[in-house]
This record gives C-alpha cells, structure tokens and sequence, in this order.
C-alpha cells in the first residue's frame, strides 16, 4: 500500500471500525480498538520522515488515479517539505488525544474516539491532497467530526461554540471554492494544485483570488479580526477537541497560505502583504494584551494560540526563507505546547470541573509533578530559549529585522506579552496559599498523564535544543517557494 | 397519415403503466382490507415493469411516436429510471404510515401511478401539449392526494390552495403558450424552435408568451415568488403525500423546463436567462431565510425545496450542456436526499403522532444511533458538505454558473448556502447535542429500514465516487440536445 493513502484511510477506517463496536457497554473495547487504530495511524505515517528526500523540493510519495472523469479530477496525493510534518504531527497527536480520553470520555465512548479517528484521516489528506477539489473535500469534511465533538462532548455552552466553528469555517471556504472553479476555467480544465501554480493569471484576478483564498485561511489560522469563533470553540470543547484545534486545525490555515496564496498568486500576495502584515502584527500585540485580562484559563490560552498563530503568518509574509521557515517551525512547536497546555488545563478540570484562574492557588502544594511539568510548557509557551517556543519566535524576528525594523519590534513584545500572561496564568494557578478546599483533596497526575505530558516535553525540549531534523527536511521546499514567489507570474 | 404499430413501441412503458392501473384499479375493488397489500405488491411490481422495458428499450437515439409529439430519447430514459426509483421509494417508505391513519387504500396507489404516468408523459413529451397533458395529469392526481384525508381540516386546506393556484398557474401557461403558437405557427418543440431559428414572429409577443410560460414553469417548480403553496402544501399533505410532491415531481419539472425552455425556445435564451437568474436568486434567498423560522420540518423542508429549486434552476441558466447536465444530476440528487428526509420523518411517526415538530427529533442519536447517522448524512448532503453527495451536486452547477462567465451569480449561490447551512446544522443539533423529548423505541417494518439505509447510504457513496452518475447525466443531455 503506497504510504500517503495508509496515512488518510488507516484511521478513517479504524474510526468506523471503532463506531462499530455501538454503545458504552463495550466502552473498553471501543477504547482499545482506537488506541490500536491510532498506534497504526501513527506508525504508517513514520515512513514519510524515514523515507523523505530532503535534498528536493519535488513532491513526494506521489498517487495519481481518475476520481471524477467528468470534470478531471484525480485522487492525487503527495508530500513536500512543508506537509510532510505535519501528516506526523496529527498522527501523533491523535494518539495522545485517545489515550488522553481514556477515563475521561465516559458517554458515547465510541463515538468521541471515533470522530477523532475519523478526523485524523481527513487532515491527512489536506495536507496530502494535490487535486483542488480532493483538498476541499477533506478540508471541509473534517467541519463535520470537529462539529459533532464540540457539540456533544462540550461544556455549557456548547451548542452556540459549535455552530459558530462551522458556520465561520464554512463561509472562507465556500469563497475558496468559487475560486477553484474559476481556476479550472484558467488553468484549461484542471484541477491540479500544481498546474495551477504555473498559471499566469491577471492583477485583477490575482486579487480576487487572493481575497477568496485568504477569507478561507485566516478564519482558519484564525487572524485577527476573525479569530472570534476560536476562544468560543476552545472552551467549549472537550480537552481531546481543544487540543486537535490547536495542534493541527489552525496549522491547516497557515499551511493554506504557503500551499493556495502565495504560490499561486504571488503578485497579489505582494501587492496585499502589508494587509496581512498589519493583521499579524496586531494579532501579536493586542491579542497579547486580551489574553493578560482573561479569566478563564482556556479562553487565555486561546488567546495565546491566536497571538502564535499571528506570528505565522508574519513570518510567512517576509518572503524570505528564515521568516518562512520560522513560521513552520512556529507551527510545529505551537502544535506540542498548545497540545500539552489543554491537556494540563484537562487534567486540572478533570479533577476539580472548573477552569477560572480564581478557583486554583497552591497547586504546587498537592500536585508537584504536575506543576513541574505545567512549568516546563508555560515557559515553552513564553519562548524561553531551550525549549521550542524559542527557535521558531527567535527566526522570525530575526527575518522581520531585514524586512522593517518596526515590524521586529511590535512583533518583540510578545516576548514579554507573552511571558507575562503565560506565568502571571501559572502563578495564579500553581504557587500560594491553597485557598479553595477542593484543591486540597487534588491527586497528582497518574501513570497515563504523567506518559502524555512527558512525551510532549521530551518534544518540546528535544525541538528547542535541537530543531535541525525539523528544518532539514523544509529547506528545499521552502527555498524552492521563495523562489517561485519571487518570480511575477502577469501574463 | 399513416399509423402502424411499431410506432407504439417507444410508448410500452406508459401503456404498460395504464393497463397495469386500470388492473389495479379494478382488482382493488374485489380485496378486503386485509389483503390491501396485493395492491401494494402489485403496484411496487407495475414500476419494476417499466423499469424493465424503459431499459430493454432504450436507443442512444431519439425515438419519435405520433408524428413527433412524443419522444423518446436517453435523457427520457433516465429520468424514467430514476422516477420509478424515487416512486418505488416513496411506496416503501409510506406503507406502514398509511396503514396507522387508515388511509392504507387502493385510492392512493391508483392516484400513485395516475401522477407517476403523468410525468412520464411530461418526461417524454415533444410538444407543447402533450406536456400540457401530462402536467395536467400529475397535477390533479397530487390534488386528489393532498385531499386524501378528508376529514383533516389541514389537508382540505392546502388541496384547496393548491388546486386554485396550480390551476392560475396552468392558465398562464397555456396562455403563454399561446402567444407563442400565434408567433410561430406551431406547437411542436422541435417547430418552433426551427420557426425562431428562422426569425419568425415578432419579438415582442414571442417575449410576452415567454414571461407566462417561465411564470407557470416557476409556479410547478416553487420558485419564488411564486412559491406560496409550497410551505402549505407540505405541511397540509399527508407525510406520505409531502414525501411524492417533494420527489419525484421535481424530476418532471426538471425534464419540463429542459423540453420548453431549451427544446423549445432555446433561441430566446438571453431573454429567459434573465428571467431565471431573478427566479434562482430570489429562491435561495427567501427558501434559505425563511426555513430558518420554521419549527416544523415538513415546512422547513418545504422551504428548503425553494432554494434548492433555485439552486436548480442556475444550471438551467447557464444555457450549456455543463450546465442542463449539472441541473439533471442536480434533481435526481435532490429527489434521493428528499426522499431520505421525509422517509426519516415518516419512520418516526407512528399512530396518533406525526412527528413534524422539529423538537421531534431531539436526542434521536440516543433513540436510535442508525437513524440520526442517516439523517446527519442527508442534512450535510442538503446543505452541500463533502463527502456526501450534494457537495457534487452544488460543484457541478457552480461550474456551469462559473463556464457561462456569472461569477457574481456564483458567489450569491454560495452566501446563500452558507446560511442554508444553518438550520440543516440544526437539524443535527437536535438529534445528537439534546436529550430526547420521546423515549418510545422506533418500531417500522424491515423493508423501510433497509430501504432507508440503502438511501442513506447512497447519499454517502455517490459521494465518494460521484463520476458515474454525473457521466451517465451527461451522455443523457448530450445524446438528447
């Protein structure tokens, strides 16, 4: 079996495998059969690391088959540089987040393992799609698992999170759409993602397109001032759910931008960088300062994520290969610190039900593991040196520097933004006097929380010391992008 | 003129029909109410009768009957198909609702078929009126259906709106039709379209014709604004009743506007486009707004057939083969879908309780998982979400919309089914985010719940390999046009 459809049909079938078993009698089958499911999800992904040429930008592990004659469209998949992480971080992560529902999830088990399985195939195939209308496919029906977890796994005010998260998605891609239909037209009846990148198109298409394209992806990332529908969702959803929406649904928007915008309108992306620049820039700092005030310690690290994200797509919008590069490892990073912030935040409401910052103090008094390991990846999330949070930051303003030196700046603060909402968060939280007499019945985190958290801060650590394995891989795609970039593609 | 047997040939299907009805209908009178389901049996054997020789006699090119009035060609054929299919369908999925309001009769079957030779006649019709006939046929049949419960003050109402309007509506279109017989001398499709080719009539009656026979058409198919039966009639009619109107019907009117529109009057396609593209918008906008506001499904879903038939209609408008081929797999897309909504309505009703509230359905994931799953593919297949079919089918006549140079049209379409999303997300919402108002167990006959999965399940796997079907559309309209 060729690797890239192992990686998209595994799980999905493992997922409807899993919805088989019916009802929580058979909870504990339900469970082991997703933690094999996702185990093989993960374990087929490994040969796209093992087995990837990092010396070329050409796409990889390529399938081409006829899928729908009538209108050309193929079932063509493959990797370069830019996805090929990230098919292994989703696979991952999907992994952490079943056993993270292990004891957690205890109505509809099947059905929440499910969902995640199914979820995980189809964001593979985002990222692994080279077909215009096989990548809309997947981008849009990974809406309906993301849709139902928030829904029926979610807290109070689920129902108002949940249709937020899709209506808003939906709207930037149904745009998105219309724009790959005209594209067909252009590129000669085609719907190839790759011919597309060769097509001449003129100034004004560009910008429409471009348009098009960024509605879809920023509600994604999300930017601001579209980002509403993330702090809402974020909330809402159960430890799993906010934890895939961070690690690897925001990603899909940023990955959009290197993928959609900018290889195929380049010009526009040019023309309109300031636009997203601006956007970036103010995601950085004000949304910085809207995490400081937050109460709720997911809304919080929400908010952060959005802040992250701005520092993405600042980087991508440098047109240079370390701002670009810097946003792909901003992107990886962010994927294992946001991931292992929810979990912690999961663990925390697991055993007392609450997430305001009000209701905690003196955590470290009771839960000293866990406080170290909360440490570890509050410091992470401010971009302390040594851990990952830092190399992708630190290559971003040092790209910013060559492009505008005010741009740097702004995009500094979140340095101390960021430090500052993340460990006034965890002082709150973790040191003092134990006020609430609930914290004083806490357990300390047990075998299966202790394995979650230590293997993301093994990554975590690992990709701050040394990030090499990460950006090796990236540099002749993201050169290659760079150069494809720069190239005016007015007929 | 000379009349030989063999011309009858590409009629067997529709004689077959009448002389299986007419048994019927006289067998009928002979059974006790016990042994009603004979008539179902035989009713359910009459359309796979037509199937058979609708496929054994299929040419790949056109087959006249009576001097060219009536036609035969493939996309005839597979329109046929698909309406035996969506007949058949609706027969299974309404026995035992009929059977628990007592309205489990021979009328119904013979009414059933009387409306299902209808549209066959309007299918394959060549000319002006037998599409008249035809229509007519299938409009008083659903007339006398609507009116099946007699002593429901609620259907007496709707057959009553829905025989005045349908009866203004037929007289625009025969006036229209009219005006345009006046200007060409004809009332044969392929004529007159020769007729305007040749530049003959005067524009300005030619158009004035047009304007009534586009205002009849949108009357048939619920365009706005003239939909206001829809939401009655739907709501008033039976379930088993909702379910036909909402099905079948739509794959007549499609071949309908296909015979008049670019059979007949092709060459004014400038002036009806124009006509169409107000219809098609001012569909989705007031269908997608308005079923927001309902709390009843049979009404929202009413709602929801308005701007799907605008949505129809924009494939129609792009005046290519892309595009009469997009808007054919479009309504045979529509009527599956349809036919799974209601059939999932019909499977909660039981005796003395209709189950058309949308709370209805609340917690039906808890109730019965196979259900809800069913009924989430069909809503995310209505609202055009990937990987369900309807996806496809919204693709192909953007596609269409997007090749005939309307951009613009094409991003009003997907605004709004944006906002249709809405509350087919709420339909979703219901069944698996609440706790479920009814906890008696779902009871329904095996034959429905298979057929309802097979339904379901087709709404999903035509979603993952769509080309077949859309192929199969587009050889019919190409081989036909």
């Amino acid at each position: 079996m060729p690797p890239l459809s192992l990686v998209i049909w595994v799980p999905i079938l493992g997922g409807l495998a899993v919805l088989a078993t019916g009802n929580d009698r058979n909870a504990p089958l339900a469970r082991w059969l997703a933690l094999v499911a996702a185990a093989l999800g993960f374990i087929v992904s490994i040969p796209l690391y093992t087995g990837f040429d990092a010396t070329t930008h050409a796409v990889q592990f390529e399938e081409l088959a006829p899928w729908i004659y009538r209108f050309n469209v193929n079932y063509h998949l493959g990797v370069d540089g830019i996805s090929m992480p990230f098919i292994l971080l989703n696979s991952f992560t999907t992994l952490l987040v079943v056993i993270a529902g292990w004891e957690v999830i205890r109505k509809k088990v099947a059905q929440y393992m499910a969902a995640f399985l199914i979820m995980s195939g189809l964001i593979n195939g985002v990222f692994a799609a080279l077909d215009a209308v096989l990548f809309y496919v997947f981008f849009e029906s990974m809406l309906i698992p993301m849709y139902l977890v928030i829904g029926v796994w979610g807290g109070p005010n689920r129902v108002y999170a949940a249709f937020k998260f899709f209506l808003y998605t939906l709207l930037g891609s149904l745009l998105m759409l219309v724009a790959f239909i005209y594209l067909y037209f252009q590129a000669g009846n085609s719907f190839e993602i790759l011919d597309y990148h060769k097509l001449a198109i003129g100034m004004t298409a560009q910008e429409l397109l471009f348009v098009a394209f960024f509605l879809a992806f920023a509600v994604k990332v999300p930017m601001w001032p579209v980002h509403t529908w993330l702090p809402d969702a974020h909330v809402e959803a159960p430890t799993g759910g906010s934890v895939v929406l961070a690690a690897i649904t925001l990603k899909v928007g940023a990955y959009g931008f290197l993928r959609f915008s900018m290889p195929i309108v380049p010009d526009a992306s040019h023309e309109l960088a300031w636009f997203v620049i601006t956007l970036s820039l103010i995601a950085v700092a004000y949304i910085g300062l809207v995490a400081l005030v937050q109460a709720d310690m997911k809304k919080l690290i929400a908010y952060s994520s959005i802040a992250h994200m701005g520092f993405v797509t600042l980087g991508f919008f440098m047109f240079n290969p370390l701002g670009i590069e810097g946003g792909l490892v901003q992107m990886i990073s962010h994927g294992f610190i946001s991931g292992a912030l929810f979990l912690c935040i999961g663990v925390m409401y697991d055993r007392l039900h609450s997430r305001q910052i009000k209701d905690y103090g003196g955590l470290a008094n009771r839960m000293p593991v866990f406080a170290a390991f909360f440490m570890l990846f509050a410091m992470a999330n401010s971009g302390l040196p040594a851990t990952s949070g830092f190399v992708g930051e630190f290559m971003v303003i040092m790209s910013a520097t060559k492009v505008n030196f005010w741009f740097a700046f702004i995009a500094a603060t979140t340095l101390i933004f960021g430090a500052a909402y993340t460990l006034w968060m965890y002082k709150r939280v973790v040191f003092g006097k134990v006020t609430n007499p609930h914290v004083e019945e806490m357990q300390d985190i047990n075998k299966r929380e202790f394995l979650i958290l230590g293997v993301l801060a093994v990554c975590v650590l690992g990709m701050g010391l040394y990030p090499k394995p990460f950006t090796d891989v990236m540099h002749a795609s993201v050169d290659n992008l760079i150069a494809h970039v720069g190239q005016s593609k007015l007929p | 003129m000379n009349f030989s047997l063999a011309e009858l040939v590409p009629l067997l299907p529709e004689i077959f029909l009448l002389a299986m009805l007419s048994l019927i209908l006289v067998v009928d009178t002979m059974l006790k109410d016990s042994q009603r389901t004979a008539t179902y049996v035989f009713t359910l054997l009459t359309l796979a009768g037509c199937a058979w020789l609708t496929f054994s006699g299929h040419r790949t090119d056109p087959v006249h009957a009576f001097s060219g009035m009536f036609v035969d060609d493939t996309l005839a054929d597979v329109l046929k198909l698909a309406l035996y299919l969506a007949v058949a369908f609706m027969l299974v999925y309404s026995r035992s609702y009929l059977q628990a309001r007592g309205l489990f009769k021979g009328e119904f079957y013979a009414l059933t078929l009387f409306a299902t030779l209808g549209m066959m006649v309007m299918i394959s019709a060549g000319h002006f009126l037998t599409l008249y006939l035809g229509l007519e046929l299938l409009s008083l049949s659903l007339y006398a259906m609507v009116a099946l419960q007699r002593d429901s003050a609620v259907a007496t109402e709707a057959a009553m709106k829905y025989f005045v309007l349908g009866a203004i509506a037929s007289g625009m279109l025969l006036y229209g039709m009219s005006m345009v017989y006046g200007s060409t001398g004809s009332l044969m499709l392929s004529d007159v379209s020769v007729a305007l080719q040749e530049g003959a009539g005067q524009k300005v009656p030619l158009v004035f014709g047009l304007v009534f026979i586009v205002a009849g058409l949108a009357f048939k198919l619920g365009a706005v604004p003239f939909h206001m039966w829809v939401p009655d009639v739907y709501h008033g009619a039976p379930t088993a009743v909702t379910l036909f109107i909402s099905s079948a019907p739509k794959l007549a009117a499609f071949a309908f506007s296909i015979r008049l529109l670019v059979q007949g009057l092709e060459v004014l396609h400038t002036d009806w486009r124009d006509m169409l593209v107000l219809l098609a918008v001012l569909s989705m906008a007031v269908g997608n707004l308005a079923a927001i506001a309902q709390n009843n499904i049979k009404r929202m879903l009413a709602y929801s057939t308005i701007s799907h038939m605008g949505f129809l209609l924009l494939g129609i408008l792009a005046g290519s083969q892309n595009g009469y081929a997009a808007s054919m797999f479009y309504s045979v897309i529509y009527a599956l879908m349809s036919l799974g909504g209601f059939g999932i309505i019909l499977l909660l009703a039981r005796q003395g309780f209709e189950s058309d509230e949308l709370d209805d359905l609340k917690g039906l994931n808890q109730r019965s998982p196979w259900a809800a799953f069913l009924m989430l593919l069909l809503m995310f297949s209505m609202a055009g979400i990937p990987p369900t079919v309807g996806f496809y089918a919204k693709l192909s006549v953007l596609q269409a919309v997007v090749e005939a140079g309307l951009v613009w049209l094409a991003v009003v379409a997907v605004l709004f089914s944006l906002i249709g999303a809405f509350y087919y997300l709420r339909v979703v919402k219901l069944m698996y985010f609440d706790e479920p108002l009814q906890v008696a167990p779902i009871e329904a006959p095996g034959d429905m719940r298979l057929a309802l999965s097979i339904n379901g399940l087709a709404i999903l796997a035509l979603g993952i390999l769509p080309g077949p079907l859309m192929g199969v559309c587009l050889i019919a309209v190409q081989s036909s046009l």
